[in-house]
């Protein structure tokens, strides 16, 4: 009776000693948790989660505090990547999901005021005060945060047209009951 | 027109092609077969055709998928053709049910259907059914006792009883008996009853080597299958001649050429890779060896293809190719 | 044809080539069409910027769109005439979009514009270059990449072989092989040319075998030019006419997908590439027009000489599509795409058009699950796992493809050619691939916002700070002022500010102090500090009288009308920093972040005014 007692704890304490080592001696050093979440949003900084950009939002979630399915921008795919990363149940997203866009300023109404240029989070906007503003669309999130604050409404969200460059081959349609 | 995307021209080929072919292989085997120990297989042979047919119509009506595109396709024939042909040919119909059955439902569908069976569906059925019923799985027609075909079909649909007396174990079994009972053997071994099992074993060869020019299989299961199973065989035959059966016995005994030709080389369950390939047909023929000799089952090939199975994620993962360019690198 | 070694790679398949009936005549020119479309992005690489509008005249030949760097090719007015368009027009390119068009309507008189030739020998390479490239010479096997871009050899490793490409493996496709029966005198000078840029020790031309009649040809141009090529008779296999498979057949060479040709001494050129380089150094012509074989399920199959930009369904009506043909194939049956516009124009990679009929090329029967037979990975030339990458393909698992090399795929079709489940696997690599490309674009976009954002962020910071550190400063200026002018006031009453500096010492002194008789019992540590006060008064001081001194040097000679302005501004100024004085004791220190703007503009303005 003692000597099964006595090697169930020498067992024990052999493998205690093993996994202990293993864990000091094995340790990943792996990105913190937020780095990743954060990887997978989209970078738009358009505040839709609630959250002053993405990495306030990313660092929420990493914490508990929000959820996972406020980035409206990263579309239900995000959802279901944030799902698998961290191991949640995916959501239904909670806002509308758009197709992809760029904001347009129309030239001839635009009088110069620089709100826009303010409100861009991702300085995809130059001009100067008094000067006609234009919005580099290869830099534009399409967030919508400059339509607010334009005192002449002269910005639009126009969706990005697919180009013979952007074109992606489709996924082939296994259709296999129509055969039957 | 619908969406249809390059290359246009398509070679004239199929799964249902493919399985043809295998059939066609197996033809030469089940004619000296029929010839040498009795038209009872082909009675197996349709009982555990219609078995898998109809087991794997219902089937792909349960799972919703359509049924003439994937009953045409020859796959359950396959199968149940190996399962016929790795079973006594006196087994009860009964038990080829089952073991069809098995295959079938359990070891195909349940896995998703062709393609996806991790585990050879004939060899599952085999296991299963030589653990259930060893008795009955270990019945063959005896060596010089032939068995008249009538008895083989009464035998078959159960019409009269069956008498111990009537069968004895396979060569391999009967191998192992003698070797137990420390009866020393000399010569070319209890060949008498091998020799029907060694002419159809050749011929299983044979159509193995048509499939292998037909392209439908590639060389490399057979030669690793046999290559290693014939080289373990031989060094312990010359190590102790009296105490192993020379190689040749164990090539062309049991279900060793089909096991190599038919069963090992089942692509869906078995490595891809060349090197793949080798290593886990090399494995199986070791052992399936390792098995019959010092196991308590009259064969190995069985186990040793389902334990293989198991390891071929890793293998094929482990042996990846070096693609065109990055030999060097 | 000389004895020569050659070299085997993997896979292959061999399809049934149906490239008799298009040999039977030889080439035709093609009648001018009713209008060219010439796409501007012509090549790999830039996109030339246009240099033509709507309505300019143009004559055959005349640059219509300049090369956009280096890795870019100009492209041509097809024939004379007048340009209609300059904007979106249908594009020769599986998804159907458009693309940035020059439309010209011919004038029918096809005019060419003043044609040089030059003695490209007696020019610097580097020149040779660029006139290459503003001639518009790209690769036209396929690949369209430019080919000035391939004419410089490595700086480490020295050229050994040039390979021409005559292989022409695809079905169906046989303008190769007549451009090299009929021009090979042509073809062979453009050899000559690329073998003068690249140096090679040798040059081989491969040839599939069952194209003798253009081997034969070849080999008599190369011997009446005098040339040192050897005419290589290569075993017809598909795709022994890639690049890669060519160069492993000719010389053993594997290039890998991560390096260049030449930087394992080896560079492949196409024989059109090579006959449209002369053409363009020899006679000054541009890639205006090239060989298109016409063929599939038409009454006529036949290759065509035929002009850059005409649209497809007018060039294939020439040779007489049956009623039943349902569709166009732009290239050979194996890489080729079915053309979703029709009326989309002949490119520079335009080698072959194919009539498609559902009786030519049946419908594919249905999609089975994989078997993992592995036909495809036999049948791969660059010797992949095709059903590998087809689960992870298939799954979305991105990583997974390429992890299993899905980028060294050249999309030759071999395995969705063999397997035996129909899977349109190539489709499902192509699916693969551009996913991947999207998603790295996406993830560069998101990276670059995500800097910009950081960046805008802590722009914002800094600003904040130095706005709250200029309003400090202002602030203690201002403290400091009013104590240095009550300093100045105390010490001499009504003495010109010039003369406030020396009233410093004069505080230090004993008799002047009002505490004078008790100076003396001063302690040491009270008269530095004293001094020390003293001394910063002093500098204060000292500091508005130069102000005092430096700043109005403008209103000197000013009218009393003048003055009394300044008077009244400078009085408004006072004003507001009182008030800015009195908000900033409001605030009580804190006014960086929340320091309302107001108080902050005045600050502003005096701190500047005082400059």
């Amino acid at each position: 009776m003692l000597i099964a007692i006595a090697i169930m704890a020498l067992g024990a304490v052999v493998l205690g000693a093993a996994l202990g080592f293993a864990s000091v001696k094995f340790k990943v050093e792996g990105d913190p948790l937020v780095d990743k979440i954060e990887a997978i949003l989209p970078q738009t900084q358009c505040g839709q989660c609630g959250y002053p950009g993405c990495k306030p939002y990313a660092e929420a979630i990493a914490k508990g505090e929000a959820d996972i399915n406020l980035c409206p921008p990263g579309g239900a795919e995000g959802v279901g990547k944030l799902a698998d990363l961290l191991g949640r149940e995916a959501k239904p997203l909670d806002g509308v999901e758009k197709p992809p866009q760029v904001a347009l300023i129309d030239e001839n109404t635009c009088i110069g005021c620089t709100l826009c240029i303010q409100a861009c989070p991702v300085d995809a906007i130059v001009g100067a005060a008094k000067q006609m503003h234009t919005i580099v669309e290869s830099l534009c999130t399409g967030c919508e945060l400059c339509l607010p604050p334009c005192p002449v409404e002269c910005i639009t969200m126009e969706p990005i047209q697919e180009t013979v460059d952007t074109w992606k081959w489709k996924y082939p349609v296994v259709e296999l009951k129509r055969v039957a | 027109m619908e969406f249809s995307t390059s290359p246009y021209l398509l070679k004239d080929t199929s799964v249902r092609r493919v399985m043809t072919q295998v059939l066609l292989a197996l033809v030469p085997g089940i004619i000296a077969y029929v010839l040498l120990i009795g038209p009872g297989i082909l009675a197996q042979l349709a009982i555990a055709t219609l078995t898998a047919l109809a087991a794997e119509a219902a089937m792909l009506r349960l799972r919703d998928k359509p049924l003439a595109l994937f009953l045409g396709d020859g796959s359950a024939v396959v199968t149940a053709w190996l399962v016929a042909l790795t079973f006594p040919p006196v087994a009860p119909w009964w038990l080829t049910v089952v073991g069809v059955l098995f295959a079938i439902i359990i070891a195909k569908h349940l896995y998703g259907g062709l393609g996806q069976n991790p585990f050879n569906p004939a060899m599952i059925a085999f296991a299963v059914c030589i653990v259930s019923f060893p008795a009955l799985m270990s019945q063959w027609p005896g060596a010089g006792s032939h068995l008249a075909p009538g008895q083989q079909f009464d035998w078959i649909f159960g019409l009269t009883p069956r008498l111990d007396g009537m069968t004895s174990a396979t060569p391999l079994d009967a191998l192992k008996t003698a070797l137990r009972a420390d009866e020393g053997h000399s010569g070319p071994l209890p060949f008498l009853a091998g020799n029907a099992q060694a002419v159809i074993a050749l011929c299983y060869l044979a159509g193995g080597l048509f499939l292998v020019w037909r392209k439908v299989i590639t060389w490399h299961i057979p030669t690793a299958f046999l290559g290693a199973m014939g080289l373990l065989a031989g060094l312990l035959w010359l190590w102790q001649p009296a105490g192993f059966a020379n190689p040749v016995f164990h090539l062309l005994g049991g279900g060793a050429m089909l096991g190599a030709f038919f069963i090992a080389t089942d692509p869906v369950s078995g490595a891809t890779t060349p090197r793949g390939k080798l290593i886990f047909a090399a494995g199986v023929g070791l052992l399936a060896y390792i098995i019959r000799v010092f196991g308590g089952y009259p064969d190995g090939i069985a186990f040793a293809v389902l334990i293989m199975n198991i390891c071929v994620p890793l293998i094929d993962m482990t042996t990846q190719p070096k693609v065109f360019g990055m030999k060097d690198q | 044809m000389g004895l020569m070694q050659l070299f085997k790679f993997k896979g292959g398949v061999k399809p049934a080539t149906n490239k008799a009936q298009s040999v039977t005549l030889p080439i035709a020119k093609a009648p001018l069409p009713s209008v060219v479309a010439v796409p501007l992005h012509q090549s790999i690489g830039g996109t030339p910027r246009p240099l033509v509008q709507v309505g300019d005249k143009v004559l055959k030949g005349q640059m219509i769109g300049e090369a956009d760097g280096w890795i870019s090719a100009a492209v041509h007015a097809p024939t004379s005439g007048t340009v209609r368009e300059v904007g979106m027009y249908a594009a020769a390119h599986p998804s159907g979009l458009l693309t940035d068009c020059v439309v010209i309507e011919p004038d029918g008189e096809d005019r060419w514009i003043e044609r040089q030739r030059v003695d490209y020998k007696a020019l610097p390479p580097e020149q040779v270059r660029e006139l290459l490239r503003d001639m518009g010479v790209v690769g036209l096997g396929g690949a369209v990449f430019p080919s000035h871009a391939k004419t410089q050899a490595s700086r480490s490793v020295p050229m050994e072989e040039l390979v021409i490409n005559g292989a022409e493996c695809e079905p169906y496709i046989t303008c190769d092989d007549l451009l090299m029966r009929e021009r090979a005198a042509e073809v062979v000078k453009g050899i000559a040319i690329f073998r003068d840029l690249l140096q090679p020790k040798k040059v081989l031309i491969g040839i599939e075998d069952n194209k003798p009649e253009a081997a034969a040809a070849m080999a008599e141009a190369v011997k009446a030019a005098g040339e040192d090529f050897q005419v290589v008779s290569v075993p017809t296999l598909y795709p022994a006419g890639g690049a890669k498979q060519l160069i492993r057949v000719l010389t053993g060479k594997e290039v890998p997908a991560n390096k260049r040709s030449t930087d394992m001494g080896v560079q492949c050129f196409n024989v059109a590439t090579a006959y449209t380089a002369w053409r363009a150094l020899g006679h000054g012509e541009p890639v205006i027009s090239r060989l298109v074989t016409l063929t599939g399920n038409v009454a006529e199959p036949r290759n065509y000489e035929v002009l850059i930009g005409t649209p497809m369904d007018e060039l294939l009506a020439i040779a007489g599509p049956k009623p039943d043909t349902d569709g166009i194939i732009m290239g050979g049956p194996m890489m080729g795409f079915l053309v979703p516009e029709a009326k989309a124009p002949v490119v520079k990679a335009t080698n072959c058009l194919i009539a498609h009929s559902p009786a030519l090329f049946p419908p594919k029967a249905p999609e089975m699950p994989c078997i993992r037979c592995g036909a495809c990975a036999q049948a791969c030339p660059h010797e992949l796992q095709p059903f590998q990458m087809y689960w992870f393909a298939r799954a979305k698992n991105f990583g997974k493809t390429q992890e299993y090399n899905i980028f060294d795929c050249i999309e030759c079709g071999c395995c969705s050619f063999v397997c035996p489940s129909r899977i349109p696997l190539v489709q499902y690599f192509r699916f693969a691939k551009s996913e991947i490309w999207a998603r790295e674009r996406d993830k560069k976009a998101a990276d670059g916002a995500k800097t910009r954002f950081e960046f805008k962020q802590h722009r914002d910071e800094r600003e904040k700070q130095e706005k709250a550190e200029k309003l400090a400063k202002a602030a203690a200026a201002q403290a400091a002022k009013k104590a240095a002018e009550a300093a100045a006031a105390a010490a001499s009453e009504g003495a010109p500010a010039e003369v406030a500096a020396p009233a410093a010492p004069l505080a230090t002194g004993p008799g002047d102090t009002p505490a004078g008789p008790a100076a003396a019992p001063l302690s040491p540590e009270e008269a530095a500090a004293a001094a020390k006060k003293a001394a910063i008064e002093a500098a204060m001081a000292r500091a508005k009288a130069l102000r005092t001194q430096t700043q109005p040097q403008n209103t000197d000679n000013l009218t009393p009308a003048q003055q009394q302005e300044v008077a009244d501004i400078e009085a408004r100024r006072a004003r507001l920093r009182e008030i800015a004085k009195t908000e900033l004791v409001h605030a009580d220190a804190p006014p960086a972040a929340t320091a309302p703007a107001a108080p902050a503009a005045p600050a502003d303005n005096s701190d500047t005014s005082e400059k």
